[in-house]
């Protein structure tokens, strides 16, 4: 992430940002320590992790969680503790 | 009652590569807030710990249109914008339904913010304000705040051999809100995920102010482990020490009573901030923590009871 | 057709407020500008404008909503006074690094403390690094003009800064003036409509406003205002060539009275250039060449202008009303002796500090001042650099 930072003639004025949501270019996947595993057997696809996730990183398509947005995920653990059926693990991350 | 299949279909307002802690409960209630409604959302927040983590420039977290003012004034901030929105939209210039929401922690709101939040409730803007309350000031360093819990270990008023933590009770904002006769006013934790959005479809629905304090889990602050985030948060409504209420048109209500309180050192126990409580000298003041919630909660029943004999 | 009305200070500014017609107008009252808030609330209460009026709770709110108004993308306007200012402070500087053109009349007031309501211009010049553009007014006729002016200034797309429109408390706002009031037609022509760039309401291009801004782009973001602030002293002469096509008034940055051959100048803001005229007027009538410089934007600095109009005279008194305690004399002496160093011949420049908390400066006082310059240019005596005037000694 090394780019070239803009001169003051090239940004808009006043601070203002105009790219919406562009804070998912910024990888916040890098802080991570535990990565959360799915067991694709036990889930139940309640959802609980999805409605937890404080980094929006539990992806859910066609109505079932469909595993973990990596780039963005913290690893703080929350879905694997919300989890009813206990199918989420925390793995430590290999270096 | 929300459906939370049906939830997971809607657009997010927030996005992932914000930079609040891992296991922040701020962004898990401002994600569930959002929840509550289809209309397009302009969001509005006071200076904290959600405010300089989701938009770092160049970065911003948000997918919907966000504004930052300072920190006391986002009450008021919003009520500029909304006012605007009325004045453009009789004017035929914007088309759309808006709705406005403002995000502040329990310093922007239940301190520095107060005079701005009470001046923008009674003037009636058309907005929800969200209090994410996390019981101090965590963006500069746990220093405590007038939502602090009596007995909580902060910076400015640490655990010690000659002080048990804070002293005071905590401000009862909830019904200083509810004093301003708004259409809506309500508590609720993110634990209890289909009552807050419940309560968020309410207050967005309401012609005029709506007002949410939401319990706000910080585990740096807290001191416990960031996983228990959820967990944590569902001890402080079990226990009592965060009931579950709202107050709809001036009528107050339960929306969810345990079948049997736990005891407040449950909610307690588990966090840092109280550890030094759990001393042999410091007991009695657990004593009186779990008293100063049962009051509470039979203050609460008393206004819930008296609020059903009105109708 | 222009018409000639009674009007206050205050009310010349409401009526000027009911001619542009903003969408969104937050106030608070406060002597003197109180009458700004009424007079225009009542042009509210009969449905002769079409602005949403914010009835805030304090002053720091009312900027705080001119902020989220103004963000929102409404044309946006505010007053207020000493005091208020004060207390708006913080949001008077969100308001310019945001880049909102907000017009807020400023009826100048001593500021507290100990508490005075009548005029100096201790408020206003205590915000002249805010970032705000600051356009002072002699009377009531100007305050009408600037204020419709200020419109145009705020919103270039050059410029884009909240520009203050200041007034002398009590001696403008509150003294009647016959003041000669333009068509409606032909001010909204003027003024146009207002058109933001992604303004926080485009709901389909959402932006973030007022993000954290550290050490890698804040600068960044200053510079820009900085450079705004220079090339408004490029954009506005285009805007006042416009005022005087469209209402036949002709201003400049700076006016100057009977100048051109004076030896001996002061320079004064606002309503005290009136004495100043009187004055020079007699010693004129006595062969003494006297003279007045009045700038009348002092943000941006107009720098070239003034030491044009200043570069031949052999002593300028610059009088200022308020003071920056233990600085090289008041803010309008510091910086236009600053402007005129470079130069290698430059006039003796003194500076009188006048007028705190509405102390009256009578033609008596002016006379003295004129008096001690000849005095200097004489060589008969060296004045102090920093001299009160009109404080007991």
């Amino acid at each position: 992430m090394t780019e070239r930072k803009k001169c003051w003639r090239e940004i808009p004025i006043g601070g203002k940002i105009t790219e919406a949501g562009n804070a998912v270019k910024y990888n916040t996947g890098s802080w991570r320590t535990f990565r959360p595993q799915k067991n694709e057997k036990k889930c139940i696809n309640c959802l609980f992790c999805w409605i937890y996730c404080p980094d929006s990183s539990i992806k859910v398509e066609d109505d079932k969680m469909a595993g973990f947005d990596y780039g963005h995920c913290k690893g703080c653990g929350i879905c694997a503790s919300v989890c009813p059926v206990k199918c989420i693990d925390m793995i430590k991350e290999e270096k | 009652m929300a459906n939370i299949k049906e939830l997971a279909k809607q657009p997010e307002g927030l996005s992932g590569g914000h930079r609040l802690c891992a296991g922040c409960g701020a962004s898990i209630v401002v994600r569930q807030v959002l929840m509550g409604t289809k209309d397009p959302v302009v969001v509005g927040s006071a200076t904290g710990c959600l405010e300089v983590a989701t938009t770092i420039y160049p970065y911003t977290a948000w997918k919907i249109p966000f504004i930052h003012n300072a920190f006391e004034n986002v009450a008021a901030t919003i009520s500029g914008v909304e006012t605007a929105y009325r004045a453009l939209k009789k004017k035929g210039k914007i088309k759309k339904d808006i709705k406005f929401v403002a995000f502040g922690g329990d310093g922007g709101t239940y301190d520095i913010g107060l005079q701005s939040l009470s001046g923008a409730l009674e003037r009636g803007h058309n907005f929800v304000y969200v209090c994410y309350d996390n019981g101090a000031y965590m963006n500069t360093g746990i220093q405590r705040s007038s939502a602090t819990p009596k007995g909580a270990s902060t910076t400015t008023t640490p655990a010690g051999e000659a002080s048990y933590g804070k002293v005071q009770l905590r401000k009862d904002l909830t019904s200083i809100v509810a004093a301003h006769h708004i259409p809506y006013v309500a508590q609720a934790s993110a634990s209890h995920w289909n009552d807050l959005i419940t309560k968020a479809e309410k207050a967005f629905k309401v012609d005029g102010p709506a007002f949410l304090n939401v319990i706000s889990m910080c585990h740096r602050g807290w001191r416990f482990p960031q996983q228990d985030t959820i967990k944590i948060s569902k001890l402080a409504v079990e226990t009592g020490f965060w009931p579950l209420i709202e107050i709809e048109n001036g009528m107050w209500k339960f929306n969810y009573k345990p079948k049997e309180r736990k005891p407040v050192v449950e909610f307690l126990k588990p966090q840092g901030r109280f550890k030094h409580l759990f001393k042999e000298e410091n007991r009695h003041i657990l004593d009186e923590i779990q008293k100063d919630i049962d009051n509470n909660w039979a203050r609460l029943e008393h206004f819930c009871e008296a609020g059903c004999k009105v109708t | 057709m222009t018409k000639k009305i009674p009007l206050t200070g205050d009310q010349a500014v409401a009526y000027a407020m009911k001619q542009i017609d903003p969408d969104v107008v937050a106030a608070y009252p406060i002597t003197p500008q109180t009458a700004i808030v009424m007079s225009f609330s009542n042009y509210v209460a009969n449905g002769q404008v079409s602005t949403e009026i914010i009835a805030v709770e304090s002053e720091h709110s009312a900027m705080s909503a001119c902020v989220g108004a103004a963000a929102a993308g409404a044309r946006t306007m505010t007053a207020t006074s000493a005091n208020g200012l004060a207390l708006m402070w913080e949001i008077v500087y969100i308001a310019a690094s945001t880049r909102l053109p907000i017009v807020m009349p400023v009826v100048n007031r001593a500021l507290s403390g100990p508490i005075n309501i009548h005029c100096d211009h201790s408020d206003t010049m205590g915000a002249r690094d805010s970032g705000w553009i600051q356009i002072y007014c002699e009377n009531a006729q100007e305050v009408y003009e600037n204020t419709i002016l200020a419109v145009r200034v705020a919103e270039h797309k050059k410029i884009l800064l909240p520009v203050m429109v200041c007034q002398d408390g009590f001696i403008t706002s509150h003294g009647v003036e016959g003041v000669e009031v333009f068509e409606d037609k032909k001010v909204k022509d003027f003024i146009g409509e207002y058109k933001p760039d992604s303004p926080l309401l485009d709901i389909d291009n959402p932006s973030t406003y007022g993000p954290l801004d550290l050490q890698d782009y804040y600068f960044e973001h200053k510079r820009q205002e900085a450079e705004a602030m220079r090339s408004a002293l490029d954009a506005i002469p285009e805007i006042l060539k416009e005022f005087e096509k469209q209402f036949g008034t002709k201003y400049d940055f700076i006016e100057t009275y009977k100048l051109d051959d004076a030896e001996i100048v002061i320079v004064v803001l606002s309503s005290t250039a009136g004495t100043v005229k009187f004055v020079v007027d007699e010693l004129r009538q006595r062969g003494i060449k006297a003279g007045l410089l009045r700038p009348r934007i002092f943000r941006p600095f107009p720098k070239e202008k003034i030491i044009n109009a200043l570069k031949k005279a052999k002593a300028v008194a610059i009088l200022d009303r308020s003071d920056s305690f233990s600085a090289e004399g008041g803010p309008l002496y510091t910086e236009i002796k600053a402007a005129l160093y470079d130069l290698d011949i430059k006039p003796i420049m003194v500076n009188y500090i006048y007028g705190l908390g509405g102390r009256d400066i009578f033609p008596a006082d002016i006379n003295k001042v004129f008096e001690d310059l000849q005095k200097t240019v004489a060589a008969k005596f060296t004045l102090p650099k920093v001299n009160y005037l009109g404080s007991r000694e």
